[in-house]
């Protein structure tokens, strides 16, 4: 079994990622998802229904944590094995939608480190919040992971 | 569209969307596009390491779909919020059912919003995911 984890993260800030949204990898993440809604995939079809540009799906965020090079540097931090955690629940609240030509700044903590079953399961949540290049927030997120 | 969320009532079902079995290459494809090269979702000797019978989907891929679903139904900047709990893992050659219920038509802030609950079942009825998405509603 998983070792306490170390409550002292919380409240752990990590550095802001910044993350240019291009085109290509909202075709990407559309494909992927199997998006069938123009919107997402056909920036002709967005400019002709009023968007500025392609529109980014509703969990494309997703994509945003994962642009470092060590995505998983926490897990290391928290002294969790790869592959011994799994996602529990994810949270979005949006406020603005977001573009093709975006440059999106994501700020992330560790909001909490909590167990239940007497320790067997511990979890941890991630809080993040996400800024366009006007410095408005387009969206904020819970994650929460669960360690097995 | 037979169902408009403008009209919607408490109880009334939005329409589904079912998903094809998941093969391997789906799951690549997703890491691809997400960045998650979790080894569990694509690496089957390290699923099996890990304790898991088989690579398992992501669960952020398995939430697009109700995304899907939702963005079929409504208009992507009418949606407010969006969450799931992940309640049983998917594996490859599952196929899936997403679909949601209206469950709340309320005023909020003299803004009519509308409430879904959403779930994301197997063929044999498993849950794999439970959600809620708060929808505005713009008369």
């Amino acid at each position: 079994m998983q070792n306490k984890l170390d409550r002292s993260f919380i409240g752990k800030k990590y550095n802001p990622l910044i993350f240019k949204v291009t085109e290509e990898r909202i075709k990407l993440f559309s494909k992927a998802t199997g998006q069938t809604d123009p919107l997402y995939y056909d920036t002709d079809f967005a400019k002709r229904k009023g968007h500025p540009s392609l529109l980014a799906p509703p969990t494309f965020l997703t994509t945003v944590a994962y642009e470092q090079e060590d995505p998983y540097k926490y897990v290391r931090d928290l002294n969790i094995d790869m592959g011994k955690f799994l996602h529990a629940n994810q949270e979005y609240s949006y406020f603005l939608s977001v573009y093709a030509g975006d440059t999106i700044t994501m700020h992330q903590e560790i909001g909490d480190i909590f167990d239940k079953k007497d320790g067997q399961l511990q979890f941890i949540v991630f809080k993040s919040t996400y800024y366009n290049q006007n410095e408005k927030i387009v969206a904020k997120a819970k994650s929460t992971l669960v360690v097995i | 569209m037979l169902w408009n969320y403008k009209t919607s009532k408490v109880g009334d079902e939005i329409p589904s969307l079912k998903i094809d079995p998941l093969n391997l290459s789906d799951l690549i494809l997703y890491a691809k596009a997400s960045g998650d090269h979790n080894q569990i979702h694509t690496d089957l000797d390290f699923a099996k390491k890990s304790g898991l019978p088989n690579v398992i989907a992501h669960g952020m891929l398995v939430m697009s779909f109700l995304g899907r679903m939702l963005t079929n139904a409504v208009p992507h900047s009418n949606i407010v919020n969006f969450s799931v709990q992940f309640s049983n893992m998917t594996y490859l050659d599952q196929a899936l059912q997403c679909s949601g219920k209206v469950i709340e038509r309320s005023c909020v802030d003299d803004k009519e919003v509308i409430s879904v609950k959403l779930i994301v079942k197997d063929m044999v009825g498993q849950k794999k995911l439970i959600g809620q998405s708060s929808i505005n509603i713009d008369i």
